[in-house]
């Protein structure tokens, strides 16, 4: 019987998909949760606030979203693992200091469960309207890395992998939820403490009489080795565009150089990254592009095309950023058409007709409820109708109440 | 003819980036002296250097984090409070210190600083007030002087200030002091002070913007508001601090002094000694 102090729980669980997500970050080694109650990611700040300190972690309730994100960028320079949860009204605040982590190649996790928006909008229903704010949110040049869980299971892996990820990039890295997933109970299987992979954070090493320089990056990772406060360093860490011995710059060559840096360190090693799964594509001709809570009901729609004898299958993102243009590139070659079908008006749908040359269909709406499957079947039939001309401008979906 | 004196070493060298300087700071400025009277209280408080980390937001004020050879970070504006628990909630046997100007902290990070004095996070906060914000050039903020002239209240200001050491204390902080940067030897010692308490303790130190603020005011370059400071202030611990509120005229004192110094709970959630060692083994 797993017991409180347990960091791995070990075994099959019945678990809703926002605990799921708390037991995946503890399982990563994370100690320190620095948050704000919002629905519906709520959940995880309660699991957490009552697991963290029976494993030796912290639990700190936040004023708003502006510290939380801010506490979680200055615990994980304290040297631990650190994450928050929100959803998009808070997502919208920590906007600023998601670009302070970026500045400073903090590794850190941001979980977003999404809610329909803008503004206060839906705050108990589901959307996956904010994919694009994870992408370009915060001002300047960055690179997000954003996993899109489908399942409670994944809600478990994909926390795990994201404070992976952080470690292996030196960089924030969403978890972008939405309210379907985050609210779903399912099975959740938790392997043996043995089998979770952890990625050690590289270290830097403290050479006594030599200068030290915070952002000295190797020409293989592009990542510097991160120092510890507290042992001797003596490392300055700013916000400000900084040379290698973290000292400010104000020059246009130095200003290029990290920005560059920061921007290749991930893109050029996307692959890394990027995980999809195919289903049915082996002998399809139309391909729905999907994610989230909206992947589930897209098997629907497949399934009813195909009996109604379309040959459809899913390509299902798992990772969103860096968007893996490779996979559609590749998809595109072998489909005559594709479907984007999202809880948005075509965040992604943009990206997919970017890299795509076939024609590229919608199937959206904004949120509220999830992804009838017949909206997704709807667009899968306009698509194998007009996938053999040459590429086409691409057709939103009609509005919700008139399907 | 003066014997020309060349030094090779100030005593603060070890706690100085001397590659970085000068420093930005304008004729005049006080952050100098606040910034020496930090690295002469840090040395005074006996906790080993490598132990003590500076966090500052952003500003004129936030520049001194960058000056200092310590472990430090210059953060997002108002952020530093933040940023200083988690510093401090993840690997408890920092020193932390957060110096950061007075529209940083209170201002745009007013909630951060009210909310860590409640908590009574263990922290020491070092405001410096120049009643304006500095670094964009002069403009009015919520320290500014009723009536005062900047570049945004042309026609004098027309909101009441906070009164800082009021409002830290109203709110938690055990322990509270304010100097100028004239009061050198008092200032360093509540720093040290500050230092050493456990729990929230908050220095305010009022500190000449002689570009910024002064010239509009009638308060004249650097040298004649600190002669302002010298004629006007007046040292009462026992001050009703409802009553310490700045007016910054020949009619008001200014009121200084160590005005809390108390117990309450310390915020104590902190992460377990071990946790760092488990991260960068990748056994977390």
């Amino acid at each position: 019987m797993p017991t409180n102090e347990q960091r791995v729980l070990t075994g099959s669980h019945f678990m809703n998909g926002d605990t799921a997500c708390a037991e995946g970050a503890l399982a990563a080694g994370c100690l320190y949760f620095g948050g704000y109650p919002i629905t519906p990611s709520t959940e995880i700040a309660e699991r957490l606030a009552h697991r963290l300190p029976a494993v030796g972690g912290a639990y700190v309730q936040m004023e708003d979203e502006l510290g939380s994100i801010v506490s979680v960028i200055g615990a994980a320079w304290g040297g631990v693992r650190a994450m928050t949860a929100t959803s998009g009204p808070g997502f919208s605040l920590m906007a600023e200091s998601i670009g302070l982590a970026a500045m400073t190649e903090t590794p850190c996790v941001i979980v977003n469960v999404m809610r329909g928006g803008p503004s206060t909008g839906l705050p108990t229903l589901v959307a996956q309207a904010d994919v694009m704010q994870a992408r370009w949110g915060t001002h300047g040049d960055i690179q997000a890395i954003a996993l899109a869980p489908a399942s409670c299971q994944e809600m478990f892996d994909l926390t795990l992998r994201a404070f992976n990820l952080a470690d292996r990039f030196r960089n924030p890295v969403f978890v972008l939820a939405d309210e379907a997933i985050g609210h779903l109970t399912e099975r959740v299987v938790i392997p043996a403490e043995s089998e979770i992979k952890r990625v050690p954070r590289r270290a830097a090493v403290l050479t006594p009489g030599e200068p030290f320089e915070p952002f000295r990056a190797d020409e293989t990772t592009l990542i510097p080795p991160m120092p510890l406060p507290g042992v001797g360093f003596g490392a300055h860490i700013t916000s400000l565009t900084h040379d290698e011995r973290g000292y400010p710059a104000t020059d246009a060559v130095t200003h290029d150089r990290l920005v560059r840096r920061l921007s290749d360190k991930i893109a050029l090693f996307s692959d890394e990254i990027t995980q999809v799964e195919a289903v049915g594509l082996d002998d399809a001709d139309v391909a729905v592009v999907t994610y989230g809570s909206t992947a589930r009901t897209a098997k629907r729609a497949v399934t009813l095309a195909r009996q109604a004898g379309i040959r459809a299958g899913i390509l299902r993102l798992i990772s969103i950023w860096p968007f893996p243009d490779a996979e559609i590139a590749a998809l595109s070659a072998r489909m005559k058409s594709i479907v984007v079908a999202e809880l948005n008006l075509g965040q992604v749908r943009l990206e997919v007709e970017r890299v795509a040359r076939v024609p590229v269909f919608g199937a959206h709406h904004a949120g509220g409820a999830l992804m009838p499957p017949e909206i997704i079947l709807e667009s899968i039939k306009e698509a194998a109708r007009h996938g053999d001309g040459n590429r086409s401008r691409s057709t939103p979906s009609r509005p919700l109440a008139a399907v | 003819m003066a014997t020309e004196i060349v030094v090779d070493r100030h005593p603060a060298d070890l706690l100085l980036r001397s590659d970085r300087l000068p420093h930005i700071w304008c004729p005049g400025c006080g952050l100098g002296s606040v910034m020496s009277c930090y690295t002469d209280a840090l040395m005074a408080s006996g906790i080993p250097v490598e132990r003590h980390v500076c966090v500052s937001g952003i500003g004129c004020t936030g520049r001194v984090a960058g000056y200092l050879s310590l472990d430090s970070f210059h953060t997002t504006h108002g952020r530093a409070i933040p940023y200083a628990l988690g510093l401090k909630v993840s690997n408890p046997d920092l020193k932390v210190a957060v110096i950061s100007g007075d529209g940083d902290l209170s201002s745009i990070g007013g909630n951060h600083l009210i909310h860590a004095a409640r908590r009574n996070l263990d922290l020491t906060v070092i405001c410096v007030n120049n009643f304006n914000y500095g670094m964009t050039g002069g403009q009015a903020g919520p320290t500014t002087p009723y009536g005062a002239t900047t570049s945004t209240t042309p026609d004098g200001n027309v909101e009441q200030p906070f009164n800082l050491p009021h409002l830290v204390a109203a709110v938690g902080a055990v322990y509270v002091a304010r100097w100028t940067s004239l009061h050198v030897r008092q200032l360093r010692d509540s720093i040290r002070t500050a230092l050493l308490k456990p729990g929230f303790s908050f220095v305010e130190v009022l500190s000449p913007c002689p570009v910024g603020f002064g010239k509009a005011n009638d308060l004249g370059d650097g040298i004649d508001e600190m002669r302002f400071y010298r004629r006007r202030s007046i040292v009462d611990d026992n001050a009703n601090l409802e009553d310490v509120g700045l007016t910054m005229s020949e009619d008001e004192p200014i009121v200084l002094g160590n005005f809390v110094n108390r117990e309450r709970t310390v915020f104590s959630p902190s992460v377990k000694k071990w946790a760092i060692e488990e991260v960068l083994n990748g056994q977390a």
